[in-house]
C-alpha cells in the first residue's frame, strides 16, 4: 500500500528534537549496562595483573587426583583434563588473553584506523593501492597467515600479537575507511579544506574524532575474533606454549569434558564471555554521539 | 453547518526515553466544510505535519493521541482500530507528501501505484481504475496521459512526480486529501506548474483538503481558510482574506513581516563612491565540471561554461538559478574546492590558482565559503569555541586569553551570547548554527564570502534574521557577498547586482533594480513570474502555459547552443538551434545571451509560457 504514505522524509522537529535532548542528557549518567562492562573489565584486568599471584597452585601442577573433577571446596572450579586446578589456570591464562588479544586487537585497531584515514585524505592512487594490497591481505584465511608466520619464525609472544594485528587490520581498514570517506564529503570537512588546513588536521581533528566511536565498536568485536584466532592456534600447538595456556586453548584442551559437563571447559568458556561482553558493554556506553553517527555512517 | 471534518481538542503528546511527556499539538479545534481547502502554517516545529497525521488516526513513533475527537464525514477517526483504520486510510483520507521521490517506488511502474489504493480497497476494477487514472492524469496537466502510467518512477520529473502522487491520492475519491508541503522542494518555475494543477482538481472535484505548508505565498493561492499555528496551537485561524490581509494575531503579522520582500540595502552603493576601482574579483571564461577529464582538459560533466562576472569591493552580487545550474559549483570554484578547467578567476588583481594547493594562506584567508546546511558545515565534535578558534589560530595566530576574547567579539557580532562558547552545536538551533557559520567565515576577517543558499534550510522569521545580519556586517566589515540563492526574494534583498545561471550557462546578468524590468531573458522572466505572490489571485493573473514555437533538431556538433533553447518560449527555428547566441548590452544595462535583440526582448517579455512536457524535468532541491 503506497498511499498513505507515512514517511520520516516529513520534516520531524517534535521527535527529533526529544531524541536530540536525550542522547545529550545520556553521557552524563553511565548507565547500568556501562557500569557492568567497566566492573567486568576492571576485574579481568585485575586478574590479568594479579592473577599468578592470587593462584592457588602452579599453572602447569598436577595436584587433583581426578581429571575433570567436579568443583569442590580444594578446587573451586574442578581439575581439567591432566588433574591440574583450573582456577589456577585460568588466573595465569587470563592474562595471555587479555593482554594478547588486547595488544593484537589495538594493534590492527589503530593501524586500521590510520591507514583508513590516510588513504582517505590522500590522493586516489595511493588510496586505490592500499586498498587492493590490504583486499589481498583479506584472502588470505587468517588461520593459514597463522601458520605460515609460525612455521616460518617460530611462535612467540610478539609473533603472535603481530600475526593477529596482520590477520584482523584489513578488517578495520575497510571500515574506517568506508566511515572516513563519508566524513570527507562533509561540508565541515570542505569547509577545513578551503581554510587551507593540511591533510594530518583534516583526518586527526575533524575526520576522526566523529568516527572514534563507530571504530571503538568495531574494535569490541575484533578483540573478540583475535580471541578466537589465539585459542584456536594454541589448540594447533602454535598459539601460546604449554604449560602456559590463555583462556581458548583451555577450553579447546578440556573440550573433551563437555559431555560430562564439566567446570573445566565452561568455567574458562564463561571467563571469555565475561570479558568479551565487559569490553563491549564498556564501549557501548562510552559518552558521544556514537548511535547517530554510526547510523549516519552506515547508511 | 455541513462541516465534512470535525477536530476538537486534539492533544498530541510526545514521550521521550526518560519518559517525560511534552506536549506537541495543544487543544487545537477546526472544521472544514465541504469542498473548502484548510491550510496549516506555521514554522518548523509548529506541530502542522502532526495535525495532519492525526487527521489519519497517525502519530509518529514517540508520539501518542492523548486528547480530543477527529470527526470526518461519519466516522470517528479516534475511535477506529487497526483493520478499520487501515480500510480508512487512502479510502477516505489520502496523503501527499513533500517528497514525491521519497514515496514512490522505484521497482513498480506508475500506474501500478496510482491505482494501489483502488485496488486494495477494491473499490473499482482494474480497468475502471486505470481509465479514471488516465483521466486524473489528463486534469492534472501531465503529458502524454495515456502512456506516463507505464513509465517507472526516475523517468519523470520532480514535479510530474508530484502530480502523480497527487493522482494517486485521488483515485478512490476519498473525502479529504492532505497535501504536505507538496512543492516545498520543487524549484519556482516547477511550483507553480504543480501548483496550478492542483487547484485545478481541487476544484474541478470539490475537494476537501488540508494543505500543510509554511510558505504563506503559496497557500495564499490555494486556500480559502488559514490556521496559524505557533508551537502546537492555533493562534489564528479564519478566511484567507482576512488572514492574510487584516492579521489580528501578533505572531501571524511577524510571520507575514518575515515573508513581504525587504530591501536590506542601506542607500545603493553606488560605483561613484570608488571611481573606477579594481575589482575584487574578476572571473573570465570559467569552465568547470567534475568527472574524468577528457584530452583537452574537459570534464566529464560539464557543469560550468564560460562565466564571468565581476565583482566589486564591499559589493553584494547574487547569483541565481533552479537546482542544477551551476550555482554551487561557481562557488567552489572561486574558494579552489573545484578545479575550473577553463578560463581565469583574478582576486584583487592577483590571479586565482585553479586548486587548494597552488594559494596561498592568505588568499585562502580572503575567501571564505558559508555553506547551506549548518548542520553538516559544522563539525558535531567540536565545540563552539573551537569551531570559531581554529581560524583565529590558522590565520593570526591567536592563542589562549586573546583568542578567547576574540570569540566572545565574534559570537556578539553574529548576536550570540558569549554563554554558548563551550557548547557543542547538535545543542544549538537551526539559526544559531546557522549564524555561527558565518562567525567562523568572519573569524578569517575575509573580503570576500561565498554564501550558498545560506537561509534555504531556515524558517521564513529566521531567514530573514540571518539576511539582516549579513546586510548589517556588510555595512559594518565593508565585505563582499557572492550571495547564491534559488530564492529571488532574498537576492533582491540583499544583493546590488544579480546574475542568472541556466544549466551553467550566465543568461542574464543585471542590476537589482532592473532585475524584474523588460527587457529581459526569456528565463529571467519565467523565474520572475514564477515566483508566488502573497496575495491570492496570483496563481489566475499569471499567464498560463502557451504553446513553445517549433524548432527542428540542433545542429549537431554546434557548441554553445543556448541552453535554454528547449524551453524557450520565444526560440526562433534556424537560428536558436544553429547558431550560438551572442550576448546583447540592453539600455537599462544588462547583459543577456540571446539572439534577440534589446528592442525584441522588450516586446516579448512578461509572455512567460509555462511548459508542462518538459523532457527532463529539474531534480527537487534537496537540503544536503
Amino acid at each position: 500500500m503506497s498511499m498513505p504514505v507515512v514517511s520520516d522524509q516529513q520534516p520531524a522537529p517534535q521527535g527529533v528534537v526529544h531524541r536530540v535532548r536525550f542522547r545529550r542528557r545520556r553521557p552524563n549518567r553511565f548507565s547500568i549496562a556501562g557500569l557492568v562492562g567497566s566492573a567486568l573489565v576492571i576485574f579481568w584486568s585485575l586478574v590479568a595483573l594479579l592473577g599468578p599471584l592470587l593462584a592457588p597452585h602452579g599453572v602447569g601442577a598436577i595436584v587433583a587426583d581426578d581429571s575433570f573433577a567436579p568443583m569442590t571446596v580444594q578446587f573451586p572450579l574442578g581439575s581439567d583434563y591432566l588433574g591440574r586446578d583450573v582456577l589456577s589456570r585460568i588466573l595465569y591464562g587470563a592474562r595471555y588473553t587479555v593482554g594478547l588479544a588486547l595488544a593484537a586487537a589495538l594493534l590492527a585497531s589503530t593501524a586500521g584506523t590510520a591507514l583508513g584515514l590516510f588513504a582517505t585524505v590522500s590522493g586516489r592512487w595511493i588510496d586505490e593501492t592500499l586498498s587492493r594490497l590490504l583486499d589481498a591481505l583479506t584472502c588470505i584465511p587468517s588461520k593459514v597467515f597463522a601458520l605460515v608466520m609460525v612455521a616460518g619464525f617460530g611462535s612467540s609472544v610478539p609473533l603472535l600479537i603481530l600475526t593477529a594485528a596482520l590477520s584482523y587490520l584489513p578488517g578495520a581498514y575497510r571500515i574506517a575507511r568506508s566511515l572516513a570517506v563519508n566524513l570527507n564529503v562533509m561540508e565541515y570537512v570542505q569547509v577545513a579544506r578551503a581554510r587551507g588546513e593540511g591533510r594530518a588536521h583534516i583526518a586527526c581533528f575533524e575526520i576522526l574524532p566523529n568516527m572514534i566511536h563507530p571504530m571503538l565498536a568495531d574494535f569490541g568485536l575484533r578483540y573478540v575474533f583475535v580471541v578466537l584466532l589465539l585459542s584456536g592456534l594454541s589448540f594447533l600447538g602454535l598459539g601460546v606454549q604449554p604449560p602456559a595456556a590463555d583462556l581458548g586453548s583451555l577450553v579447546r584442551e578440556n573440550i573433551s569434558g563437555l559431555a560430562d559437563g564439566s567446570p573445566a571447559v565452561i568455567m574458562p568458556a564463561l571467563a571469555i564471555a565475561t570479558l568479551t561482553i565487559g569490553v563491549n558493554l564498556l564501549i557501548d556506553s562510552l559518552p558521544g554521539r556514537a548511535r547517530s553517527l554510526t547510523q549516519g555512517a552506515l547508511r | 453547518m455541513n462541516d465534512l471534518v470535525r477536530v476538537s481538542g486534539l492533544r498530541v503528546v510526545a514521550r521521550n526515553d526518560s519518559a517525560e511527556e511534552s506536549v506537541i499539538v495543544r487543544d487545537v479545534s477546526f472544521s472544514i466544510r465541504q469542498g473548502e481547502v484548510l491550510a496549516l502554517i506555521g514554522e518548523s516545529g509548529s506541530g502542522k505535519t502532526t495535525i495532519a497525521l492525526a487527521l489519519m488516526g497517525y502519530a509518529r513513533g514517540g508520539l501518542r493521541i492523548a486528547a480530543g475527537s477527529i470527526q470526518i464525514g461519519a466516522t470517528a477517526v479516534l475511535s477506529l482500530g487497526g483493520q478499520e483504520l487501515s480500510r480508512f486510510r487512502g479510502r477516505q483520507v489520502a496523503y501527499i507528501a513533500q517528497s514525491a521521490a521519497a514515496a514512490f517506488n522505484p521497482a513498480k511502474s506508475i500506474m501500478d501505484q496510482v491505482i494501489e489504493g483502488a485496488r486494495i480497497h477494491g473499490v473499482m476494477t482494474r480497468a475502471a481504475a486505470q481509465a479514471k487514472a488516465i483521466e486524473l492524469f489528463r486534469s492534472l496537466a501531465l503529458p502524454a496521459p495515456e502512456e506516463i502510467g507505464r513509465r517507472y518512477p526516475h523517468e519523470v520529473s520532480g514535479g510530474q512526480l508530484q502530480r502523480l502522487m497527487a493522482a494517486m491520492a485521488l483515485i478512490t475519491d476519498p473525502q479529504l486529501v492532505i497535501l504536505d508541503e507538496p512543492t516545498t522542494a520543487l524549484d519556482v518555475t516547477t511550483q507553480i506548474e504543480v501548483l496550478r494543477a492542483f487547484k485545478k482538481v481541487v476544484r474541478e472535484r470539490q475537494t476537501t483538503a488540508v494543505y500543510v505548508s509554511h510558505d504563506l505565498a503559496v497557500v495564499a493561492q490555494i486556500a480559502d481558510h488559514i490556521a496559524v499555528l505557533n508551537h502546537g496551537e492555533i493562534c489564528e485561524c479564519g478566511l484567507a482574506g482576512q488572514v492574510l490581509d487584516a492579521p489580528c494575531d501578533s505572531y501571524t503579522q511577524t510571520l507575514m513581516a518575515a515573508a513581504r520582500p525587504v530591501v536590506r540595502i542601506a542607500g545603493s552603493p553606488d560605483a561613484g563612491d570608488k571611481p573606477a576601482a579594481a575589482p575584487l574579483l574578476a572571473i573570465d571564461g570559467l569552465t568547470a565540471g567534475y568527472g574524468r577529464r577528457d584530452r583537452h582538459g574537459c570534464p566529464y560533466n560539464l557543469v560550468l561554461r564560460d562565466v564571468s562576472l565581476t565583482l566589486r569591493k564591499g559589493a553584494a552580487l547574487g547569483v541565481i538559478g533552479e537546482s542544477g545550474s551551476g550555482k554551487s559549483t561557481l562557488a567552489r570554484a572561486i574558494a579552489g574546492l573545484v578545479a575550473p578547467a577553463g578560463g581565469t578567476i583574478q582576486f584583487d588583481g592577483a590571479p586565482l590558482a585553479p586548486g587548494l594547493e597552488l594559494r596561498t594562506r592568505e588568499q585562502l584567508r580572503r575567501i571564505q565559503i558559508v555553506f547551506q546546511n549548518a548542520d553538516t558545515a559544522l563539525n558535531p565534535a567540536h565545540t563552539v569555541a573551537r569551531i570559531l578558534g581554529r581560524p583565529l589560530n590558522l590565520y593570526h595566530g591567536l592563542r589562549g586569553r586573546v583568542r578567547d576574547k576574540r570569540i566572545a567579539e565574534l559570537l556578539d557580532r553574529v548576536r550570540l551570547p558569549a554563554a554558548l562558547m563551550q557548547r557543542q552545536c547538535a545543542d544549538l538551533s537551526g539559526g544559531q548554527k546557522q549564524r555561527i557559520n558565518l562567525a567562523r567565515a568572519l573569524a578569517a576577517e575575509p573580503d570576500l564570502i561565498l554564501c550558498d543558499e545560506v537561509t534555504s534550510a531556515l524558517d521564513t522569521v529566521v531567514g530573514a534574521a540571518i539576511l539582516d545580519l549579513m546586510a548589517e556586517l556588510r555595512r559594518e566589515l565593508n565585505v563582499s557577498y557572492l550571495f547564491i540563492s534559488h530564492d529571488i526574494a532574498t537576492v533582491r534583498s540583499l544583493c546590488d547586482d544579480v546574475l542568472v545561471l541556466y544549466a551553467g550557462c550566465k543568461v542574464e546578468s543585471t542590476s537589482r533594480q532592473a532585475l524584474s524590468v523588460a527587457p529581459s531573458h526569456p528565463y529571467t522572466d519565467l523565474l520572475v513570474e514564477s515566483v508566488p505572490e502573497l496575495r491570492r489571485g496570483w496563481l489566475e493573473e499569471v499567464a498560463p502555459a502557451v504553446q513553445l514555437p517549433p524548432v527542428g533538431a540542433s545542429a549537431s556538433g554546434a557548441l554553445g547552443l543556448c541552453t535554454f533553447l528547449r524551453r524557450c518560449p520565444i526560440r526562433i527555428d534556424g537560428v536558436c538551434n544553429v547558431e550560438p547566441p551572442s550576448r546583447v548590452v540592453t539600455r537599462n544595462g544588462k547583459q543577456i545571451l540571446c539572439h534577440h535583440s534589446d528592442e525584441e526582448l522588450q516586446h516579448m517579455c512578461k509572455l512567460v509560457p509555462l511548459d508542462a512536457s518538459r523532457p527532463e524535468g529539474s531534480a527537487p532541491e534537496r537540503p544536503v
